[in-house]
């Protein structure tokens, strides 16, 4: 019996901190690729939707005929990983979009964009994530969105910890989807994106 | 007011100020003087805009002091777009910085393009929750700035010229000697920390990273998409389009050229087709018609 070849992850590279991603997979041993066009997009296992302005991605998506292939991927069960825009663009419902902002979808949740505030109320702080070993993820929130409601098979991962806005939701995953508001590809805490692969492979 | 902790939230860390600019990369700062036009640069899908009274080509023709714009024109545009907006301070001014920050704007530039305040000090940057992005001409003055606490670094370039060659000057410059500080032994390190007047701690940074610590952008002349791919090819992680756009004949198309050329930079079809019928460019300005005292990149110490 011949081992499955690992998995192909993508990283939507429209616009924002793709590389940071990268690097991150890439140092857990991930075979990891940018995705800017539907035959990239067609050739991998899984992708992620970093960080970065959630109305700029959005419009290059539909420009680059983007938006419609996504939405069918992730129909059809390619597991997913938003982080921060990336997780407004998962999310089926927006709060305080831009006018006529679109989004790819595939999370039953309405998310708040810029909930947490402008980048002077941009802060980090202690996270615990569900199921991840190792005590709580050091979390860096920028202009960051929170998850204002989810439906029945969102599972919530995570809140924030006491202060000010305590009790938000900011990670929660839904089937093969993941969504945080937080940006681990900045800290070099590489947890989240290990449960990612494992969701890719199906080991979780 | 940096590092305030709220309980077990930490605001204006270095990276909750190093991640905003890393959040930007692969995209274009517009320079807007009105909502409507930061309208119109949202639309055209900027990943931020700059919000100013004057276009520095403006502040050329006009003359005079050019400073830190009206409060209630910067809450304006705040109010008027979504995206992240960014504002000027003088070279030095702390205390435009300090109600650029209490405006709630998110980054500041100090920026060579209005008036200087202080012939011998930037700003300490590290005493502020809100990031800052600070002009270099070359990695010396790139690098002192990042000791500063300088949260991103753009090419100063020639604003308000149009015209592209100071900011190639600049990028190339960078780019040459991060590639250099590569090559250097550690004995030769703290002679290149000396040359650069910079922190020998930033120095061995680059020399290790291979790249500037915080997000390297290109500013100053870029107008048509062609240039803002010229950027981004001579290393620009993003571009910064002042004049270019708003002092063009049709704005939004041009606006939604460069986002496209920025994004595929490496593909000469799609700048080829986004540069068809985009009206006129700025007129632009021959550097050698600039007197020495209307050269904005050398202001900086």
């Amino acid at each position: 019996m011949s081992m499955p070849a690992p998995p192909v992850i993508g990283v939507l590279a429209l616009q924002g901190d793709t590389e940071e991603h990268l690097r991150v997979l890439r140092g857990i041993g991930a075979t990891a690729v940018p995705v800017t066009d539907p035959g990239q997009l067609d050739q991998v296992d899984g992708l992620v939707l970093p960080g970065g302005e959630s109305t700029t991605m959005g419009k290059l998506a539909a420009r680059y005929g983007l938006l419609e292939p996504m939405r069918k991927r992730i129909r059809a069960g390619m597991p997913a990983y938003g982080t921060c825009a990336g997780m407004i663009l998962l999310a089926d419902r927006i709060i305080d979009g831009a006018q006529g902002q679109e989004t790819v979808g595939g999370i039953d949740m309405t998310v708040r964009r810029n909930a947490f505030g402008r980048q002077t109320e941009s802060f980090e702080g202690a996270v615990d994530i569900e199921g991840l070993e190792g005590g709580p993820v050091d979390a860096v929130f920028i202009r960051a969105p929170w998850v204002e409601s989810t439906g029945p098979d969102v599972r919530v991962l995570g809140q924030t910890g006491e202060g000010g806005a305590a009790g938000r939701i900011v990670a929660v995953r839904q089937g093969s989807l993941l969504a945080t508001s937080f940006h681990p590809e900045l800290t070099g805490d590489a947890r989240i994106h290990r449960l990612f692969v494992d969701i890719v492979k199906g080991t979780a | 007011m940096a590092n305030t902790a709220e309980n077990d939230k930490t605001v204006g860390t270095t990276r909750v100020k190093r991640g905003m600019a890393e959040q930007l990369k692969n995209g274009v700062i517009m320079d807007v003087v009105t909502p409507e036009q930061a309208k119109i640069a949202e639309d055209a899908g900027a990943v931020a805009v700059m919000a100013l009274e004057r276009v520095p080509a403006d502040i050329r023709k006009q003359g005079g002091v050019a400073r830190m714009s009206d409060p209630d024109m910067i809450d304006g545009i705040v109010s008027s777009v979504s995206i992240p907006v960014m504002a000027k301070a003088r070279i030095g001014h702390f205390v435009e910085a300090q109600v650029l920050q209490s405006l709630g704007v998110d980054f500041i530039d100090e920026s060579e393009v209005l008036t200087p305040a202080d012939e011998a000090h930037h700003i300490d940057k590290w005493a502020f929750t809100v990031p800052f992005v600070c002009g270099a001409t070359n990695i010396g003055e790139a690098l002192r700035r990042i000791a500063e606490g300088a949260a991103m670094i753009r090419s100063k370039g020639e604003a308000g010229t149009g015209n592209v060659v100071e900011a190639t000057r600049h990028m190339r410059s960078i780019r040459g000697e991060i590639k250099r500080l590569g090559t250097l032994d550690e004995a030769e390190l703290f002679g290149a920390a000396k040359e650069m007047r910079a922190p020998y701690d930033v120095v061995k940074e680059v020399a290790e990273l291979g790249k500037l610590p915080v997000p390297l952008f290109s500013a100053g002349g870029v107008a048509t998409p062609a240039d803002a791919a010229l950027m981004r090819q001579l290393g620009a992680e993003s571009v910064f389009v002042g004049s270019g756009i708003f002092k063009s004949g049709d704005p939004a198309k041009r606006a939604d050229a460069i986002v496209q050329a920025t994004l595929h930079y490496d593909d000469p079809s799609v700048i080829a087709k986004v540069s068809r019928g985009l009206g006129e460019a700025m007129v632009g300005i021959n550097l050698d018609d600039l007197e020495d005292s209307q050269r904005y990149a050398g202001r900086g110490w």
